[in-house]
């Protein structure tokens, strides 16, 4: 093993190795039995509490519909975002200054913005409009135009970066055999650029699913956090709850990732594309990083504002 | 037009938003603190700390942040009784604990970010030191660590402006930020539209310095290859 920060260990560095992992066992195991020590002490060990998540009514009653209800929200959002996306990603492109400077603007602003302050003004819009919305689907409503408006401006500069990190001969190419400027974008640019992209788009999924919590807690939408409320209050174990709440989510945002990093590395190798692949971790890592210069792929870092 | 907004004072709207301030900052140098080990971890020799790292990356980022600062409300404090010294005051209280959730949280992005930017500089680099006769100390001081910290700030930045940005789910446990204020002002007030520009001016205010800032700064210490 060598890295650029140190040689391959010799036998005086693999003593220290070996040294140090047994430090750092005990550490972890200290820290093991002091979290076993806190739930017992605290009675969250016993098995009256974690009996229910054996059997099928928590998972078919609270659980599952909860779960259910994140997918719902998060495809519905993905769904409309991704569109509305690749049309300011585009318009920001555009020839045209002021086309370029309102999908500009509107980008921009909607990225500085949280996006639970975008779900609560949703919220009330909604409460305050003569649109007939009943009260049970509201926050159903609330979330996803939240997550709607966050996540376009993210995807719109995905969809720019991904048109930006195609060859410049593409473009050049197609005004040779006499192609328009909107034939190019949709039969040349597009197409290459929607591979390119997938990864991250499938990671900005990630994101999205992670952020329909925010609905849960603050707007009453009954999805898996909100799930959890009911299910332990109905079964009274907050803790054991919570545990299994946060390994759903781990298990379905590890699926995405997963399958991101997979078509990332798929679509490296593959042959008929031009090379172009925004990492999975350029959006995942963090939203707002999608401004950066990549495109290379391993220059994840230097991106910047 | 604006009188609405001097009926409020617990928070005022100034009080919320330096609350976000204080959230961000206070939070900010805990997950740069803890992002920092968990990077060396990460890249250290031992495959014991490598394989703790990318577990504890792998588990936090894929958990909602919700998840975790509701957790440290409903569980640390309800149940286990860990209040972080701040006693019965429940501000306080809730105060720390949901800085200790952002911590817990962030330090998983600034680990990769700092990851990410270790990577960026070129085995030959090391290579080429230690074939000029630099010793350890010497290759990761004059050489790597000046590249790598250069390359980290545009990412860091970008994790601090989501961060800024997430201090609002502390909300969710009570904690009179900007978000909490808000809530409370557009359900009673009817200046919907109005209440909305200003707690996204606030935020656009806060966050669009922060970037150009350091995106600048990136962009002029950024190592030319």
């Amino acid at each position: 093993m060598s890295s650029v920060l140190y040689d391959t260990p010799g036998p005086r560095a693999k003593r220290r190795n070996i040294l140090l992992s047994v430090v750092f066992t005990l550490l972890l195991a200290l820290l093991l039995w002091w979290v076993w020590r806190t739930m017992d002490d605290n009675n969250q060990l016993e098995w009256d509490l974690w009996q229910p998540f054996t059997t099928g009514e928590a998972w078919t009653t609270y659980l599952l519909p909860g779960l259910a209800d994140t997918l719902k929200a998060a495809a519905i959002s993905m769904v409309i975002a991704l569109p509305l996306g690749a049309v300011f990603g585009i318009a920001r492109m555009s020839d045209h200054a002021w086309v370029r400077g309102v999908a500009g603007t509107v980008v921009e602003f909607f990225r500085a913005i949280p996006v639970l302050l975008l779900m609560l003004f949703a919220n009330e819009l909604y409460v305050r409009s003569s649109l007939n919305i009943s009260s049970e689907e509201r926050p159903l409503y609330a979330v996803v135009t939240g997550l709607v408006l966050y996540n376009a401006s993210v995807l719109a500069e995905v969809v720019r970066a991904g048109i930006l990190s195609l060859p410049r001969g593409q473009t050049e190419a197609a005004y040779a055999v006499g192609l328009r400027k909107g034939q190019t974008m949709t039969s040349i640019l597009l197409p290459q650029a929607v591979t390119a992209m997938l990864p991250a788009i499938v990671s900005q999924l990630v994101v999205i699913v992670k952020d329909t919590a925010l609905g849960g807690v603050m707007l009453g939408f009954t999805e898996l956090l909100n799930a959890r409320q009911t299910l332990a209050a109905n079964y009274a174990n907050v803790i054991p709850s919570f545990i299994v709440v946060a390994i759903i989510y781990i298990i379905v945002n590890f699926i995405l990732t997963s399958f991101a990093s997979w078509l990332e590395q798929r679509l490296r190798r593959s042959k008929k594309s031009t090379g172009a692949v925004l990492g999975e971790d350029t959006v995942e890592v963090n939203p707002a990083a999608v401004r950066g210069g990549f495109g290379t792929g391993e220059n994840t870092g230097g991106g910047g504002f | 037009m604006f009188d609405f907004i001097s009926d409020y004072d617990d928070p005022s709207l100034w009080g919320a938003f330096w609350m976000t301030v204080k959230l961000t900052f206070f939070s900010g140098i805990g997950s740069l603190v803890w992002g920092t080990l968990l990077a060396a971890m990460r890249v250290s020799p031992v495959p014991l700390m490598r394989g703790f790292g990318t577990a504890y990356v792998n588990i936090v980022r894929n958990i909602p942040l919700t998840v975790i600062i509701v957790f440290t409300s409903l569980g640390l404090a309800d149940i286990f009784r860990i209040t972080l010294g701040a006693g019965d005051d429940v501000k306080v209280m809730s105060f720390r604990l949901a800085i200790l959730g952002f911590i817990v949280y962030t330090a998983a992005f600034v680990c990769e970010a700092i990851r990410s930017g270790i990577n960026t500089v070129p085995l030959g680099q090391a290579e080429a030191a230690r074939a000029i006769g630099l010793n350890f100390s010497q290759t990761l001081r004059l050489i790597v660590l000046p590249q790598a910290f250069r390359s980290v700030i545009g990412p860091l930045a970008n994790v601090l402006i989501a961060l800024t940005k997430n201090t609002t789910v502390a909300a969710a446990i009570g904690v009179a930020e900007a978000a909490y204020l808000m809530k409370t002002m557009i359900e009673n007030e009817a200046q919907t539209l109005l209440i909305g520009a200003v707690f996204a001016f606030g935020f656009v205010v806060l966050t669009l310095p922060t970037g150009l800032f350091l995106g600048w700064l990136s962009k002029r210490l950024a190592v030319k290859r």
